[in-house]
């Protein structure tokens, strides 16, 4: 996709090479990718690190008293020796492959619920240090006010929603921290469907929202 | 340099392994990357004996998965990497790792001689570069990558010496990207 304008940043890229980031978080990070070419350069460069950082291990001592065993990997290699999974395929469809693992299906397969106001949201199954969910919001409409306590990703996979700040198209990813509140709203056309994942429950404004929350998980 | 030679020498070994199962390839292979994947284990919190089992199981998955190995789109060290990565995710955090859909060359399709050199050559220059990095930036980069620093705590403007390399990598996608069209 080359319409992208907004994308991941450096900090969430080096965490996902790194393997640190909280299994919500990677698959945004993940799908994000899979329709980004910039961020799949800059994320193989930042695996680059970890190899740089890996191979330039040689001369401390901490290293060079480690030893493992050879004869014991040689005989797990005689047991298995080729790696008979079949090959990750591309699976066609609106949502990239790692997504759609999530949910079992391309869009279609989504178990929405309704949150009010007309917006959908249907949350995936990850660790629980972060949460994910796919937010279905209709042509037109508002998503709460609302402030976050944590980092919140929102990534665009079809329509395109507007806040106070910017517009946020299919592949784009907006990232919101503590500081910002915004009323993200779906444009007119067809419906907005976002990944968003969010490592703190929101603060709603409202006070009928902030009663409703812990019903809704949001 | 004899960094540079020692690099390309362990891309040898994995196409050796790959195309003759050469145990003596495995074992240079073995020598100069297991210690260092289980002091990334240790470094990374885990325990001895389950970095032993970790690291004998990334080492394994390079001979069960030589033949997924792309010399032009990365060095053997950052395979490594990203292997030991993945396992200490799961095995470690047990956690699921979501990946980006993969972009992989036909298995009938060899890399050209050329690119394989100019991309290891390359990631010989990213190691040097990043030590010669001043001391406090380089333990702030370990720590992202080895210790447990959140997206959050690591700064956006990390100043990384990446220039060339991206601009290989973009090369090799934009082939890979043109051929499976
Ligand atoms: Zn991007
Ligand atoms: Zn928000």
């Amino acid at each position: 996709m080359t319409n992208i304008k907004h994308h991941l940043n450096d900090a969430l890229l080096i965490s996902y090479a790194a393997g640190n980031l909280p299994e919500a978080f990677g698959l945004v990070v993940a799908t994000h990718v899979s329709m980004c070419d910039d961020c799949r350069v800059r994320l193989e460069a930042f695996e680059a690190v970890g190899g740089a950082m890996l191979s330039g291990t040689s001369g401390d001592s901490a290293t060079s008293e480690m030893e493992v065993d050879l004869d014991a990997t040689l005989a797990l290699i005689a047991q298995d020796p080729v790696d008979r999974k079949a090959p990750i395929r591309i699976k066609p469809g609106l949502f990239p492959t790692a997504l759609q693992d999530y949910v079992g299906g391309d869009l279609d397969a989504v178990k929405w619920r309704p949150v009010g106001m007309g917006v959908r949201q249907a949350i995936l199954p990850t660790s629980k240090d972060a949460s994910v969910r796919l937010l279905h919001i209709p042509a037109g409409c508002a998503v709460p006010d609302h402030g976050h306590r944590g980092t919140e990703l929102t990534l665009v996979l079809q329509g395109a929603f507007r806040d106070e700040f910017d517009r946020f198209g299919p592949g784009d990813l907006e990232i919101a921290t503590e500081e910002d509140e915004h009323t993200p709203v779906a444009e007119a056309g067809v419906d907005c469907i976002c990944l968003a994942a969010t490592d703190a429950p929101l603060k709603f404004r409202g006070i009928i929202q902030r009663i409703a929350q812990p019903f809704l998980r949001i | 340099s004899a960094k540079e030679q020692e690099d390309l020498r362990m891309v040898e070994c994995v196409l050796l392994i790959r195309d003759a199962q050469d145990k003596a390839a495995f074992a240079e292979l073995f020598r100069h990357f297991a210690p260092r994947v289980k002091a990334f284990l240790i470094k990374s919190g885990s325990d001895a004996s389950l970095a032993e089992e970790c690291a004998q199981d990334v080492m394994a998955t390079l001979w069960r998965k030589s033949h997924l190995f792309d010399p032009t789109r990365a060095s053997v060290s950052t395979w490594v990497f990203t292997i030991a990565r993945n396992r200490r995710i799961d095995m470690l955090r047990k956690q699921r790792r979501p990946e980006p859909d993969e972009l992989t060359w036909g298995p009938e399709s060899e890399p050209d001689a050329a690119e394989v050199l100019e991309f290891q050559q390359e990631s010989t220059r990213l190691v040097q570069a990043l030590s010669e990095l001043p001391e406090k930036q380089r333990v702030l980069i370990q720590k992202a990558y080895f210790g447990d620093l959140s997206h959050s705590e690591i700064a956006d403007q990390t100043g990384l010496p990446l220039g060339t390399i991206k601009s290989r990598i973009r090369l090799a996608l934009e082939k890979l990207r043109h051929t499976m069209k």
